[in-house]
């Protein structure tokens, strides 16, 4: 009896209105777009209704069916197995890539023919595949049957109106593992989700759909108390089970819908060679030591040189200027180009001065250096910046240019920031990091506001060899030869 | 003008795509478009994007590109065995790996491409290179072309002048060729020659062949003439207009998706991390102060990454624990050169500062770089 009351109001449902129809994420779009359906033929609806109302709950195993490998055209009987992507134990759909093969300079892709679960790979990868001899073995469900050669037509989708749900239960519900492990952590029953999907698998839309409509069906009361109806033609509705959520205003907390996975990998490259280096630089007990530096004239300076620079095919930046300061200052605190040795016994001050440029490339950071620094010109260091450049955003520097670094230069500036806290890089013994050119207000000599162009240094030092004065008088030193770039002339060697 | 009946070839081409299955006016079964970008990413997603989207039931397509310098390897493919990466990335040119099967070419704008796009069904090779064959002949009847079982079109009966691609999908196949009208002959063979040594792997081999071009035959023909005839013999075969449709491969309203095809296309995984699982076992000589040494390498490389990894040197020329250190630092790594580098620096700081011990670490790692 209530088999017939059902089957009844199936039928009211399937006559009204019906589908807004899902794109599949699959690869063929046909661009079909909303589409409406009606489902007038009784007779097909009433088949696949009897095989969900009627069929038993409990199903066994299902059949396996062996897939065969189609005909590739051209006369061709054998190919190659290239690449496998799916292996034993995985659930496929249909039309979801099994493998590439290869025959005689075309590839292929084989796409599966039925939905269920790879049994068996008939061949591994680099071996001959005859066409015509089965591929895989597919076990796919009992319920469903074989399906026919030809390219199976989809059933139109259902209504998902809340009393079809009822239609549903005692039926096998197909779901990827992706999307029950959604229902799951959602807390839905899948019997009670409408699918949308081939024979009405269940697509993650539904679920999420599901969900919607969950908290949706909560809707502020309008003025004059109607229901609004989620779909347009619902005039012929059975009063009774529709209406049950709909009027009630609770503030019910919307379940968080988030299909996102943690995904782990090992790390490797670049992330390595960092892990590698930072472990290390923990070791070394750190301080910093902070300044702003009035970069006005050097702005100036460096707007005039520029085109010569130009003509002589370098680009000129800052960072040459800050490369010949740094280097000038280390020659009267050499402490601050030196090395520790493992042991803390001896320390060895280095003579050149390769002070290393940390760079941000596509794949990561590298730090290479320009070497001997001391006996460079600014426009030499900016050349050699510039060369530098270039082989590290190809990817293409050598372990020559990697290696031997003394002391190093940030410039994260050019991306952002102010004061920061770099991380000296064994084994070198400071570093520092220069924040972006900012025009601020500031006083000068006759106490009055003009606009400065103010950049901010942050510099950390290995405080087992190096103390705050020094590193405060090398600042006071660097920072004085780029306040007033003339001075440096006096010192240039 | 041009750029009118450009934005007039989109608007149909849009009309065509979204579409499908409506009646163009001139069209009946053919439809010929040809690339406006010379970037071997974006053609090769334009083929993809076809290949995925368009419904081919009724239509077919005739699709004309031409790129700046590249190399092309096929699906299967090992670029360390097909070509020489040094020499690539020194001279710039790309490296792609495209999706159909087939052999290693090198591209530039002396080369076109031409890539017929049936139904499965309707997939044929020998077909469509008999209608260039067809074509050429049209335009100079004196030229000796043919086709042969390999798929190729041999000039004079010895040079290769067209190599052969095709991807078949569950509805949709395609059948790529190039033509050599003008390409460089000197970068071609010096970049299609592998310094590699010691690899071992079931990757699709090329088989070299000797080529020329069809310029120095007849002089007075460019890849303009050769694209404009074979596009008239398409016309005339399907029955359909000569009319080229220009289409712009950054154009996401013409082709949705497009641009994630391209990214797709330059990820290092897919050009390199594609390659079937190979293995490399090399030996070289290390000259250092007075002595030469032998080392010997031994990688076994999957997805691209290095999946175990030996190196025999004499003893106690590195201290035991910083090789042992490389090569467990160097399992899992890119078989590239870039990760390597900087892998082997940073390792580099973590070890006694000996200005001996970094000559020499230097030194075999920049021969262990030069195998990648």
């Amino acid at each position: 009896m209530a088999a017939v009351t059902a089957l009844r109001s199936g039928c009211r449902a399937a006559g009204r209105l019906v589908c807004i129809h899902r794109v599949r994420s699959c690869s063929s779009i046909r661009f079909i777009k909303s589409k409406y359906v009606c489902v007038f033929d009784k007779s097909a609806f009433k088949f696949s209704h009897q095989q969900r109302l009627f069929r038993t709950s409990a199903v066994s195993r299902g059949q396996i069916v062996q897939f065969k490998l189609s005909d590739i055209g051209e006369g061709i009987t054998e190919v190659t197995v290239k690449e496998w992507y799916i292996k034993e134990g995985d659930s496929v759909s249909q039309f979801d890539s099994i493998c590439e093969v290869q025959s005689d300079k075309a590839s292929v892709t084989i796409t599966s023919r039925y939905d269920g679960i790879i049994r068996k790979l008939h061949y591994n990868l680099d071996e001959i595949a005859y066409v015509g001899k089965p591929l895989v073995d597919i076990e796919i469900d009992a319920s469903k049957g074989v399906a026919p050669e030809e390219d199976v037509v989809e059933t139109p989708p259902m209504s998902h109106e809340e009393h079809t749900h009822q239609e549903i239960k005692g039926h096998k519900t197909l779901a990827t593992p992706a999307v029950r492990r959604l229902a799951m952590e959602n807390n839905i029953k899948l019997s009670e989700v409408v699918g949308t999907g081939k024979d009405n698998r269940i697509l993650k839309e539904d679920i999420l759909n599901y969900l919607a409509k969950q908290t949706g069906a909560i809707l502020p009361p309008s003025p004059k108390g109607e229901i609004i109806p989620p779909l347009p033609k619902s005039e012929t509705v059975p009063a009774a089970p529709k209406d049950k959520a709909r009027k009630i205003p609770l503030p019910v907390s919307r379940p968080l819908v988030f299909s996102g996975k943690d995904k782990t990998e090992p790390i490797t490259g670049f992330h390595k060679a960092m892990v590698k280096t930072m472990s290390a630089a923990l070791k070394i007990p750190h301080f910093g030591y902070c300044d702003e530096i009035d970069l006005t004239q050097l702005v100036q300076l460096r707007e005039e040189l520029k085109p010569l620079a130009q003509i002589r095919g370098v680009k000129l930046s800052f960072m040459p200027f800050f490369i010949k300061a740094a280097s000038l200052g280390l020659l009267q605190y050499p402490i601050l180009n030196a090395s520790l040795d493992e042991s803390c016994q001896n320390v060895t001050y280095k003579a050149s001065h390769n002070i290393g440029v940390a760079m941000d490339t596509e794949q990561g950071l590298i730090v290479p250096n320009v070497k001997n620094v001391q006996v460079c010109s600014v426009f030499e260091i900016a050349s050699e910046l510039n060369r530098l450049q270039a082989l590290g955003s190809a990817g293409q520097l050598g372990t020559n240019d990697l290696t031997g670094g003394t002391f190093t230069l940030s410039n994260i500036g050019t991306i952002g920031g102010t004061y920061t806290k770099p991380v000296i890089l064994p084994p070198e013994v400071a570093i520092g990091a220069l924040g972006k050119i900012q025009v601020l207000p500031r006083f000068n000599g006759k106490g009055e506001v003009f606009k400065a162009q103010i950049m901010n240094v942050s510099w950390s030092a290995d405080h087992r060899i190096i103390d705050g004065a020094t590193m405060a008088r090398f600042s006071n030193l660097w920072k004085s030869y780029l306040e007033n770039p003339a001075s440096m002339l006096l010192d240039l060697k | 003008m041009v750029f009118q009946s450009y934005l007039k070839n989109c608007l149909q081409l849009s009309c065509i795509l979204r579409t499908p299955k409506a009646g163009f006016r001139s069209s009946s079964g053919g439809l010929i478009i040809q690339s406006v970008s010379n970037d071997v990413y974006q053609n090769l997603a334009v083929e993809d994007w076809i290949h995925d989207h368009m419904n081919l039931e009724n239509r077919q397509v005739l699709f004309l590109w031409r790129n700046s310098p590249a190399v092309v390897i096929g699906r299967h493919q090992n670029p360390w065995q097909e070509c020489n990466l040094r020499l690539l990335r020194q001279k710039n040119i790309k490296l792609a790996r495209r999706r159909s099967g087939g052999g290693t070419v090198y591209h530039d704008l002396g080369n076109i491409n031409l890539t017929f796009f049936t139904t499965r069904k309707k997939y044929e090779r020998m077909e469509n290179l008999k209608l260039v064959v067809k074509a050429l002949k049209a335009l100079r009847p004196q030229l000796d072309v043919h086709v042969t079982d390999r798929y190729d079109i041999l000039l004079d009966r010895q040079y290769k002048i067209s190599g052969t691609a095709a991807k078949l999908g569950r509805t949709t196949a395609y059948h790529h060729c190039t033509l050599l009208c003008n390409a460089d002959k000197f970068v071609l063979s010096s970049v299609l020659k592998s310094p590699y040594k010691g690899l071992k792997s079931n990757a699709t081999p090329s088989v070299p062949a000797s080529v020329k071009n069809l310029f120095e035959e007849d002089p007075s023909l460019t890849c303009e003439m050769l694209l404009d005839a074979i596009a008239e013999e398409y016309a005339t075969q399907h029955q359909t207009d000569h009319q080229i449709t220009l289409i712009n491969p950054a154009d996401e309203t013409v082709l949705p998706g497009i641009n994630k095809k391209t990214k797709e296309l330059q990820t290092w995984d897919w050009v390199y991390g594609k390659t079937p699982k190979f293995s490399v076992h090399t030996c070289f000589n290390i000259a250092y102060k007075d002595s030469v040494l032998d080392v010997k390498v031994d990688m076994d490389v999957k997805h691209g990454r290095i999946e175990g990894c030996n190196i025999d040197l004499p003893e106690q020329w590195l201290p035991p624990a910083l090789r042992s250190e490389l090569v467990k630092n160097l399992t899992g790594s890119k078989f590239c050169p870039n990760e390597t580098t900087t892998l082997a620096t940073a390792l580099l700081r973590v070890c006694p500062q000996d200005d001996d011990l970094h000559s020499r670490w230097n030194l075999l790692c920049e021969n262990i770089i030069m195998l990648m």
